[in-house]
């Protein structure tokens, strides 16, 4: 790749929605930061009167819940669950995605074809269902999730990386690697994978949007961690409680709605900056 | 023809052992069994426990009571399930047409909403309704099935009182013929929409960009040059064309659609698939589980077979890759 990562900071700050979008990552990515600093009681915290509509008390600025826990508390804490359970599934799966789809694209034949329905039947299940059946059955706890979350979205890589391996394991460059006798691993790591970088890029934020709003998912359903609060917990327990206090929903709902709609402006923006061809076309 | 369905065949079938085994494997980490859950909701002794672990082949060893089970699933038998006290098939044969009328009508809907919405946009491509357009697709984009029925709930069943909030039909009613159509399309107007925004946004995304890219061929150009009036070059010779990647996309949603059935079976209280997958999950009750695991991925299985088929009617040089 010949963009620095430097500048492609600078070009996606110059892209609209990819300002927009960093602009919002950044203050989600704070508020995860800040969390400590500014609710040190932590989520769970019987901080005050129990639902105080926002605005009531200046003390408590977003309300509280039925138990009285400050709901501003649990968003900043919320947030550092979501956002660390979405990137650590969008890595795993990654990970796991890059390695099938770059041995399969890279040898073909029976290799290829294993790989492929292995991936195909992955695709099949319903993915929500199998999330729902592996943390029900292994047991809810942040690892868990996060597992459940990249094996059932690892293929979506797998078939993206596959389908760059196809077509660039015919260059030339990738021939004359082979001629001076390059061993086949040092070929996919360092030769061609790092021209099937662009496409990751772009596709793992859409990756971490998706596992935000399965981990919120799992939680609203009351399969998520019982030990951390995330922005799920919050929505699953403001619902009993929707007919008389709809900002406890409201509010995590807020919070994941933008957090997701960020990494889908930069994931565009990064599409943008990255094939300027295909902007050229549209 | 018949030798890319052959092999498309084969590959369906395939694919559905290596369901068949993870599923079986998954549901094998569980701590405890069958027996386990029957004894929990009853006195048993160890020895009656024992005998009944031997009748149903769990003395057996893993991979012998995987033939066992295989075997048995050739024969449609899905076992017996605990929590409903009936076998499994009858379980799912009564549950599974309310998920299939939720996600076939949302496969229509978004399908044919998207598609408009995406057409409308692409002929406007830079004005003023193309990004409005745009940015509702965005927002849809973004919002999660499950907060979208919230919202719905909230709005058209607490504020407004129009809608009916759960359930299939009214509870306890006497209506018939055309009185109980309605009423049961009452019921799944929300959940079948809050199932269709997050489609209808891709839909719409893919059908702006496909109908972008046809609008620039010759053909196209060819058939305006001709004289065809404006609707006929876009509904009927550029449509076409761009329809090919929405039908794609259709195989891959029915997939999803049939997870998202969890959480809006959940919310709005629907007796289907979903919810029953969730409750045999609470409830350990893995026959249950495994079936429902197996009759949805056969029902992915089913309808991608169907749409490949319909991919090569509409684009027949699909048959020589």
């Amino acid at each position: 790749m010949t963009v620095g990562s430097q500048s492609l900071i600078v070009r996606l700050l110059r892209h609209p929605s990819g300002l927009v979008g960093l602009l919002l990552i950044a203050l989600a990515v704070g508020m995860a930061l800040g969390a400590g600093f500014f609710f040190p009681a932590g989520p769970w915290t019987m901080a005050g009167p129990p639902r105080l509509w926002p605005g009531q008390n200046a003390a408590f600025l977003l309300g509280t819940d039925s138990l009285g826990r400050d709901l501003a508390a649990g968003l900043f804490h919320g947030s550092r669950v979501s956002l660390a359970v979405g990137a650590s599934a969008a890595v795993v799966s990654i990970l796991i995605g890059t390695v099938v789809g770059s041995l399969s694209g890279y040898y073909g034949g029976w290799l290829d074809d294993v790989l492929m329905r292995l991936t195909d039947a992955m695709q099949t299940i319903p993915s929500f269902l199998s999330a729902i059946a592996i943390v029900g059955i292994v047991g809810p706890s942040l690892p868990t999730i996060i597992f459940a979350i990249a094996i059932v979205s690892w293929p979506m890589i797998a078939r993206l990386v596959r389908a760059e391996f196809l077509r660039l394991r015919t260059y030339d460059f990738v021939q004359s690697c082979r001629i001076i006798g390059m061993s086949d691993m040092r070929i996919i790591f360092t030769q061609i994978l790092p021209n099937c970088l662009a496409p990751i890029i772009v596709a793992s934020s859409v990756l971490v949007a998706t596992a935000i709003i399965v981990e919120a998912s799992l939680s609203f359903l009351g399969l998520g961690d019982p030990n951390a609060m995330s922005w799920g917990t919050i929505l699953g327990n403001g619902r009993a409680a929707l007919r008389t206090a709809w900002y406890m929903t409201a509010i995590p709902a807020t919070a994941l709605v933008l957090t997701v709609l960020a990494l889908n402006l930069v994931g565009d923006a990064l599409n943008d900056v990255l094939n300027p061809r295909l902007k050229e076309r549209s | 023809m018949p030798r890319y369905v052959l092999r498309r065949l084969s590959q369906a079938v395939l694919v559905m052992l290596l369901v068949v085994i993870g599923s079986f494997f998954l549901v094998k980490m569980a701590p405890g069994d069958l027996v386990d859950v029957l004894a929990g909701n009853s006195d048993m002794t160890a020895d009656q426990m024992a005998s009944l672990r031997v009748r149903y082949g769990l003395d057996q060893p893993v991979l012998v009571q995987l033939f066992i089970y295989m075997s048995r699933l050739v024969m449609l038998d899905f076992g017996y399930s605990p929590l409903n006290a009936a076998p499994v098939l009858d379980v799912i044969m009564g549950r599974w047409p309310v998920t299939a009328i939720l996600v076939v009508s949302s496969v229509v809907i978004s399908m044919t909403v998207g598609t408009v919405l995406g057409v409308i946009s692409a002929r406007n491509a830079g004005n003023p309704i193309d990004l409005s357009i745009s940015i509702l697709m965005l927002v849809l984009y973004a919002t999660p099935s499950f907060v979208i029925a919230i919202c719905f709930i909230l709005f058209f069943s607490v504020f407004l009182g129009a809608m009916p909030i759960a359930g299939f039909a009214t509870v306890g009613t006497q209506a018939t013929g055309f009185a109980y159509a309605w009423d049961v399309v009452k019921h799944l107007a929300m959940p079948v929409a809050a199932l269709c925004t997050f489609y209808v946004a891709i839909y719409g995304r893919i059908g702006r960009a496909s109908m972008l890219e046809v609008l620039k061929l010759d053909y196209v150009r060819t058939a305006r040059a001709k004289g065809l009036p404006e609707r006929r070059v876009i509904y009927v010779h550029a449509l076409r064309n761009a329809l090919l990647p929405l039908v794609t996309m259709a195989g891959l949603q029915v997939s999803a659609l049939v997870g998202g059935a969890v959480l809006i079976e959940t919310i709005f209280g629907l007796p289907g698939m979903g919810r029953t997958a969730f409750d045999a999950v609470f409830e350990r009750d893995t026959n249950l589980l495994l079936g429902v695991l197996f009759i949805s991925s056969l029902s992915v299985v089913v309808v991608n077979f169907v749409i490949d088929l319909l991919y090569m009617a509409l684009d027949p040089r699909v048959e020589l890759a």
